[in-house]
């Protein structure tokens, strides 16, 4: 039962004999049950030749491997430059948001109000189909990319606000009597502390910033699954190429996920 | 702006609260059934339900909706499109509620379990009179959020060819060259879904709320 807290457990008494035999019985039974479901799929999937070596053989071809890895790290450049974005402009939009002006406070809120209602697919299109029309055109790395850091700027400001909101009263009270300013206080205080109880939230968040270049496959820019749009119609292997892209998308995501638990861990210790 | 206009983004907008629905009310059932696999003390269970969660919440939904949508005909399962992706949506989104469930139960105090069980309270009983009323209330605000982000996530469906409300505000602007207005009008909707949600979640909590 590795992985499992304990918490899990809090629902039951440790249990007796017969309590033993029924879990026992439950536990055979859906090892049957998984194990039946996992076969009807298999026969599902050879049934329509979907297993064939034909259709897989070329994941072991380097030529193939390097054109979904390059496509691994456009999806990993993506979300570099879009999280290196929009990590400053949301914690600015927090600093407006915690700031003394009403006006500026309101306009804050309005912003993260509105990109936080706003899907990302309405955003990129706006840039793609609504923004051209006004004379306004980017490169399509930009198309992808500036959406996604209005977006997330205005999710990360929320969690650097509650952040800062999360930390002691005291703290800043005393940067001020020491005779800072309230900029002084927020760029010397205030933050670093608040930015070093967020990072397993923030990473949490840059998993969703990395889902969200997955929308590149709409305005054809070449991350890993627009990547994998073109391998598999062009070998007509469209079912594997879309499992290997979800295979490498969980392992990049559980890899970011475990980090964030190792630095939550090595905080609290 | 012409009328068509309008009716054409008003039968998106049908199609985004009808997919909405749909979508929520099956990730409901299949996130609770989830959370159940990972709380009972059948290894098997747990191991199945921790490893769905896992995948699918690291697979983005729009990876999910083309494996769905293009990859299903492969093995000779071809069903409506509008089926398969609200299908999709429920799958993915079954992950965050069991999540949410799971937590929810974490949220009850450990010793008023044992407080009710050293009252001589059986299994189902601690579970009615504890537990569940407990978990529940310290649900409404995170199950707003997943509905939140499910309602705005409909709008994916668009990508892979499903005319709901950010498709439309897509094709009208295609059709009738006016993208500033039926792109506002559209995030003005949307906007709208958010803050209504996000108003009755906040609504519900605090009618619910205990005063510990």
């Amino acid at each position: 039962m590795k992985g499992q807290t304990v918490d899990d457990d809090q629902l039951f008494d440790v249990p007796g004999p017969r309590g033993r035999r029924r879990i026992r019985i439950v536990t055979a039974v859906s090892v049957l049950v998984l194990a039946a479901l996992l076969a009807l799929a298999l026969r599902q999937f050879a049934a329509h030749g979907q297993l064939a070596a034909s259709q897989w053989q070329m994941f072991g071809n380097w030529a193939i491997i390097r054109f979904l890895l390059d496509g691994v790290g456009q999806t990993l450049l993506v979300t570099a430059v879009a999280a290196g974005l929009a990590l400053p402009l949301g914690a600015l939009v927090a600093l407006v948001r915690l700031s003394r002006s009403r006006v500026a406070r309101a306009l804050a809120r309005g912003y993260v109000e509105l990109f936080r209602a706003v899907p990302l697919l309405l955003l990129l299109y706006i840039f793609l189909f609504g923004l051209p029309r006004t004379g306004l055109t980017f490169p399509v790395f930009w198309q992808l990319v500036i959406p996604i850091v209005l977006g997330n700027a205005a999710v990360l400001s929320e969690i650097f606000r509650a952040g800062v909101l999360a930390l002691d009263r005291g703290q800043s009270e005393a940067a001020y009597s020491l005779g800072m300013t309230y900029w002084q206080a927020m760029a010397w205080v205030v933050i670093p502390q608040a930015v070093r109880r967020l990072v397993p939230t923030l990473v949490s968040q840059l998993v969703r910033l990395l889902k969200d270049s997955t929308l590149g496959y709409v305005v054809s820019y070449l991350e890993l699954l627009h990547k994998a749009q073109v391998l598999g119609e062009y070998y007509h292997s469209v079912l594997p190429t879309y499992l290997v892209a979800a295979a490498c998308f969980v392992l990049i995501n559980t890899t970011l996920s475990a980090l964030a638990t190792w630095l939550e861990r090595r905080r609290r210790s | 702006m012409p009328t068509a206009v309008l009716s054409q983004l008003g039968d998106g907008l049908l199609v985004t609260v009808e997919m909405t629905a749909l979508a929520f009310a099956g990730a409901l059932v299949l996130g609770v059934l989830l959370a159940i696999c990972r709380i009972s003390p059948v290894p098997p269970l747990r191991l199945a339900g921790a490893a769905y969660v896992t995948a699918f919440r690291n697979i983005p939904l729009l990876v999910l909706l083309v494996l769905f949508v293009f990859g299903m005909p492969e093995v000779g399962l071809l069903y409506p499109l509008f089926a398969t992706v609200a299908l999709t949506m429920a799958l993915y989104w079954a992950a965050f509620v069991c999540e949410v469930v799971r937590s929810g139960v974490r949220t009850v105090p450990r010793g008023q379990i044992e407080a009710a069980r050293a009252l001589g309270l059986t299994f189902t009983q601690c579970l009615r009179f504890v537990v569940i009323p407990q978990a529940l209330r310290s649900m409404v605000q995170p199950l707003g959020s997943v509905f939140i982000g499910l309602a705005l996530g409909t709008s994916l469906a668009a990508a892979v060819g499903v005319p709901e409300l950010t498709g439309q505000a897509q094709l009208v602007t295609l059709k009738y060259d006016n993208p500033l207005t039926s792109f506002a009008l559209t995030t003005a909707v949307y906007v709208a879904i958010t803050l209504t949600s996000g108003l009755i979640a906040g609504r519900i909590e605090r009618k619910v709320a205990i005063k510990r």
